[in-house]
């Protein structure tokens, strides 16, 4: 909302000094917020000044055009030019050539002298054209930042003035005044009007306010304008969608009239373009008063005035030049012709004011915000008529806004009031809250005096009636936002100041501190980037592809997917069900910026759509829902695990003094994933695994001990990486923390024996079939070596020479200890047997050499 | 029997045993010898000529055998006295030798420790992530909970419970992500405010929980501008809590944040889940061009339909609540000028902050 200070300062009591920053200081304070300040001032410099056309030659041009040499009288007639400087002519006469038209010898103009600067940095320079020197120019509004006005140039006829040659023209044409842009909130409707604004100021300053409105004399009109019906029978949340509908009539309005200087770059530097007088009245009264009104020619109009509901599919073509197809919620001013507007939202365009229109019946009504909201929101029409009627108008000033337009209209259009016009509605009962002694001091911490409180109360408007215990607060009819006895706390805690609240530290009860869960989330991202990854944090924004490509391991497999209903890309508008589309992603764009040896990894959401899909219905607001409505809300909510993904490309080291180079590979990616699970303390086991993300002979398939899918990790497929722009052999993992978490012995971890006998170590080389997995034959040995197996690890595969095609022979190094004596060569050599034993049972494994 | 000391290999002539000036020559020759020796080889060489199978000294040894007994005494004393001295001399030298052949050695295998290869290298935490922790350690320091929630939520939790009816304004203020169908009414949550309701329904009142984590609307990427960004929000509900207890609360968090001269300053605004409602300013004293106020977050005293939808009863409780945005956090305390580098995930954005921020 900008608000230009010569308006602010008709009703409120700004220092003659005082800047547009000065007022936003002053409105910050009770809660409007600062956002600009419009001051064209700061734009246009040097000498503009009024001249006067002495002559004027047109010469038609070989392009066609035909151009105007003037000359320009810039001071008055006898005397000398006191300017001086290049292009500067001492006779106070300009030779200036103009390419507009609509002036003529004689007629008084503004004139940019050599050495002005206009907006946008444009500098007036003496230049040479068409055979003249031309040492000035004959400016347009638009030329001078007022407006979009490019007809012609500004004549001050035109305007209704007649100034001395030779003056500064800019304060002729109001520019000299500047606005202070706010910030207002949504509750806060009244201050989208200089009424309401100039009411916070003299609040945050202490001063006097001078409501507008009530400098309005509303005249009791003789006779009804028109038959007005307020009709609705279909109001929505129990209100009508009109309350109060004024009409008033008046007659004889001049089509030459123009609005007036003042009061056309009031509107410019409120951010409205003039248009009309009729046009700019209307909105000149809407700004000054809070209340958008809507002017009808009236002999466009048939019959009486229906306020009422649209019928379903009922048309309507609103002045913008559209036909719009109406639902049964919409309210609209209908005459016996059928609709005529949307009621508070646009006008129609069958009856709009028109350059023909003589006779104006003036609308000022109120409506009901929550329909106004619908309507504008449904037909997407928000404007500033939209913008007040949403956040809800003072029912009270409806006939002072229609007075203040008659008004004006009479006084700078020519017209007559013909008296006639109607007030149709019901006043609703106004709002009173209870207020108890002492509430406010309970909630801010303020020890409020009476006065305090009762000042500011009565300060926005309201009335108390004191009582024993409470007060009785009446609210005034332009706060709708205040029905309950915080609001009015607030109101206190404002306008006596927030800087007035002391500082207390409240204790919170002892905690319990992080959860599990959240330490051991920390945990793994922080072992993870010890390890040398990166954290990236993607959008969670990924393709129908990508889903279908990471979600399922098998090719073709539909995977369901959380999609939204306005994406801010039509292609990117699932949610993921793998972490890993982003940090693909996130590795091309470090590799396409030279840093194609990434090691990334990302904690985050995946989101997997339930059986059930949101909630049909929902609870209301401000009670707590029954719990099989919280169930209900709770089933619909889509499940979202807590997954962590690694992308590894390139190499880990770049090789330096002594040491060879190393790329990533397959075995990396799933080290990441046991480092994971081994941080949280669950057990990861790995089996040979196939998905079509990844390279089908370097995938494992990660599980829990109980043998629950947690993840995958491995190569990714080179002909995902090829098409994708990845460097090769790029590998990746991805495990669901959540369910490996599951899978983690949440009880206190105890202590195990360490036994200090010696160990004994035993190697042992075993020829399997070669499609044979090395953790199959692993888990063989454990379980057939038995307790006093300590450890064994795999220490060579060999295939070749000695050993049949399709055979392998793998060696692994086995280290047995008991914990109550020294081990025997002979007890070792039992238990290794044993061990071989249970391979060569289950995949006839025999032991080598 | 003047031989050259030095030539280790030469030894004088076989003295007779009882003839101690002989033996001091031979004696002599040998400790010149052990002290000309320059190294363990040479000590060696030293050692055999002058104390070896065919030295003088072990050659007169021999002769012992053949004298008389008197002579004989003489001879042993004399000879052992000899051979006394020149196993000390020996062991002394052999000890200087060691000593500096280790050294040697130490020194041979001196390294340009400048040149040294980086074997393990420190990946880094996203400063989000980071900055996320460390406000919910400052809380977790107060006593108070960390509480999380779904990124997909319902519209009661994000809006209605929270004082946003359907046609309220503000509604539309918040720029939403529907899941399709819009029917479903699930959201991508605009605030983590849903997580207050979900804390209030599930705790038991005193509740002091922070809530950080990933929000969304729908703002196109620019500099200031990110359509997925990070929160951080904070509910206390118990007896008697005032105005006076969020602003204590808030100072005491920004010292720890932005040091011991940070402070803190409150505007009326308006927000539809407090009332009053105020915007939430901070002093930073070490912000780039100068301290100044900063525009920090928003905050207030929980609406009573708020604690109402979470099953609290307004009128024996009353609660504060407040929010700041991660990002913006981020940008003002580490000079971080542009949002498009806290998304776009450039490996050299998380490194220069490396673990700590």
């Amino acid at each position: 909302m900008r608000i230009p200070l010569s308006w602010l300062r008709e009703n409120a009591e700004v220092p003659a000094g005082a800047t547009a920053e000065d007022v936003m200081a002053a409105l910050v304070r009770v809660g409007l917020e600062e956002e600009d300040v419009i001051r064209p001032l700061d734009s246009l410099q040097g000498p503009i000044v009024v001249g006067q056309v002495l002559t004027r030659e047109e010469e038609p041009q070989k392009n066609g055009k035909v151009i105007n040499w003037c000359t320009v009288r810039v001071v008055p007639e006898g005397t000398e030019q006191t300017l001086t400087g290049e292009g500067i002519d001492p006779s106070g006469v300009q030779g200036i050539i103009c390419g507009a038209h609509n002036f003529e010898v004689g007629d008084k103009v503004v004139v940019t002298l050599p050495g002005a600067v206009l907006p946008g940095d444009f500098r007036i320079t003496p230049r040479k054209t068409y055979g003249h020197v031309s040492a000035g120019m004959l400016a347009s509004a638009r030329e001078l930042g007022l407006g979009d006005d490019h007809d012609g140039i500004l004549v001050f006829r035109d305007l209704g003035l007649d100034p001395e040659v030779g003056q500064e023209a800019l304060p002729l044409l109001g520019v000299t005044d500047e606005a202070a842009e706010i910030n207002v909130t949504p509750d806060r409707g009244y201050c989208f009007s200089i009424r309401g604004v100039a009411r916070e100021y003299a609040l945050a300053t202490g001063t006097a306010f001078s409501d507008p409105a009530g400098r309005v004399t509303v005249a009791a009109p003789s006779e009804a304008a028109i038959g007005v019906e307020l009709k609705d029978e279909a109001p929505i949340r129990g209100n009508v969608g009109c309350d109060r509908f004024v009409t008033r009539e008046v007659t004889g309005l001049d089509p030459e009239a123009t609005t007036p200087a003042w009061m056309a770059e009031r509107l410019r530097l409120a951010g409205m373009r003039p248009i009309s007088l009729a046009v700019d009245v209307s909105n000149y009264v809407m700004w000054e008063l809070g209340q958008p009104l809507h002017f009808y020619d009236r002999d466009t109009l048939n019959g009486d005035i229906v306020v009422r509901r649209a019928a379903a599919g009922e048309k309507l073509t609103t002045l913008d030049g559209k036909e719009r197809t109406l639902h049964a919620e919409d309210l609209l001013i209908t005459d016996a012709s059928g609709p005529i507007g949307l009621a508070g939202i646009m006008g129609g365009a069958a009856t709009e004011v028109s350059a023909s229109t003589r006779t104006v019946l003036i609308e000022s009504a109120h409506f009901d915000a929550v329909s106004m909201g619908r309507t504008k929101r449904r037909h997407k029409l928000p404007s500033e008529a939209s913008k007040r009627n949403e956040r809800g108008v003072d029912w009270g000033v409806a006939d002072k806004a229609a007075q203040r337009a008659v008004d004006l209209l009479v006084e700078l259009g020519g017209c007559t009031d013909t008296g006639r016009g109607g007030d149709a509605g019901t006043r609703p009962a106004p709002v009173t809250v209870s207020l108890p002694h002492g509430a406010a001091a309970a909630r801010v911490g303020v020890e409020y005096t009476r006065e305090q409180e009762l000042s500011s109360l009565t300060g926005v408007g309201c009335t108390v009636e004191e009582g024993a215990d409470a007060d009785l607060v009446t609210v005034p009819s332009w706060r709708p936002d205040m029905d309950i006895a915080d609001d009015l706390i607030e109101e206190i805690a404002r306008l006596v100041g927030y800087e007035q609240i002391p500082s207390t530290l409240p204790v919170a009860p002892p905690g319990r501190g992080l959860t599990g869960a959240q330490r051991s989330k920390r945990r793994v991202l922080d072992a993870l980037a010890a390890a040398g990854l990166t954290e990236v944090l993607a959008y969670p924004f990924v393709s129908q592809a990508q889903n279908a490509t990471f979600g399922a391991p098998v090719e073709g497999t539909e995977v369901p997917a959380v999609h939204l209903a306005n994406p801010i890309s039509a292609e990117f508008g699932w949610l993921r069900t793998s972490l890993l589309p982003g940090l693909l992603e996130i590795a091309r764009r470090n590799a396409s910026r030279g840093f194609r040896d990434t090691a990334l990894f990302e904690g985050g959401l995946v989101f997997w759509p339930r059986e059930q899909l949101g909630s049909a219905t929902l609870p209301a607001g401000g009670a707590r829902p029954s719990d099989a409505e919280l169930q209900d809300l709770n089933a619909g909510i889509p499940d979202q695990p807590w997954h962590l993904a690694a992308v590894l490309s390139g190499r880990v080291s770049n090789g330096a003094l002594g040491e060879s180079a190393r790329a990533w590979d397959w075995a990396d990616a799933l080290d990441a994933a046991r480092l994971v699970s081994d941080t949280l303390g669950a057990e990861l086991r790995v089996t040979q695994g196939t998905h079509q993300a990844f390279h089908p002979g370097r995938c494992a398939r990660l599980e829990t001990a109980e043998g629950a899918l947690v993840g995958w990790a491995g190569e990714l497929h080179p002909d995902y990486l090829a098409a994708n722009d990845l460097p090769e052999r790029t590998v990746a993992m991805e495990v669901d923390v959540r369910e490996l978490l599951a899978a983690a012995p949440e009880s206190i971890v105890a202590q195990q024996d360490l036994s200090s006998f010696p160990a004994a170590t035993q190697d042992v080389a075993l020829v399997v079939p070669a499609e044979l997995s090395a953790a199959q034959v692993l888990e063989a040995l454990r379980e057939g070596a038995g307790e006093l197996l300590e450890h064994a690890e795999l220490f060579d595969d060999y295939r070749g020479q000695g050993i049949e095609p399709g055979s392998k022979s793998l060696a692994f190094a086995l280290r047995f200890r008991a914990t109550d004596r020294t081990l025997t060569a002979d007890e070792a050599s039992a238990a290794r047997e044993a061990a071989v034993a249970v391979a060569a049972e289950r995949f006839g494994a025999q032991a080598r050499g | 029997m003047s031989e050259s000391p030095s030539s280790p290999g030469v030894t004088p002539g076989v003295p007779h045993p009882t003839d101690s000036e002989a033996v001091d020559v031979v004696v002599a020759a040998a400790l010149a010898a052990f002290e000309e020796a320059g190294d363990l080889e040479e000590l060696k060489a030293a050692r055999l000529a002058h104390l070896g199978e065919k030295a003088p000294l072990t050659l007169a040894n021999r002769t012992i055998g053949s004298l008389d007994k008197a002579e004989k005494a003489l001879a042993g004393k004399t000879l052992g006295a000899a051979k006394g001295r020149l196993s000390k001399a020996l062991a002394a030298r052999t000890e200087v030798l060691e000593a500096e052949h280790a050294a040697r050695r130490l020194l041979e295998e001196t390294v340009d420790v400048t040149a040294a290869p980086r074997r393990t290298t420190l990946g880094a935490r996203h400063p989000l992530s980071r900055l996320t922790e460390r406000v919910s350690d400052g809380f977790v320091g107060m006593g108070w909970e960390i509480a999380e929630g779904p990124e997909v939520e319902s519209e009661w939790f994000n809006f209605d419970a929270l004082n946003f009816d359907e046609d309220h304004p503000a509604r539309e203020m918040q720029d939403t992500f529907f899941v399709d169908p819009p029917q479903a009414h699930l959201v991508l949550r605009t605030h983590t405010s849903p997580v207050q309701i979900r804390s209030m329904l599930d705790r038991e009142v005193p509740i002091y929980v922070l809530c950080p984590g990933r929000t969304f609307r729908t703002d196109e990427l620019d500099a200031t501008h990110t359509p997925v960004f990070h929160q951080f929000e904070g509910l206390a509900v118990d007896k008697g809590l005032t105005m006076a207890d969020l602003k204590g609360t808030l100072e005491h968090f920004a010292r720890q944040m932005f040091g011991p001269e940070a402070k803190i300053r409150l505007r009326p605004s308006y927000f539809p889940f407090t009332e009053p409602s105020a915007e939430l300013d901070i002093w930073h004293p070490g912000a780039k061009g100068g301290p100044r106020w900063i525009e920090w977050g928003g905050c207030g005293m929980v609406h009573p339909n708020v604690l109402r939808s979470g099953g609290i009863d307004p009128e024996v409780y009353s609660g504060f609540a407040f929010g700041m945005g991660v990002e913006r956090t981020l940008m003002f305390r580490n000079d971080v000028p542009d949002m498009h580098d806290m998304i776009e995930g450039d490996v050299r954005f998380s490194q220069h902050f490396g673990m700590e921020i």
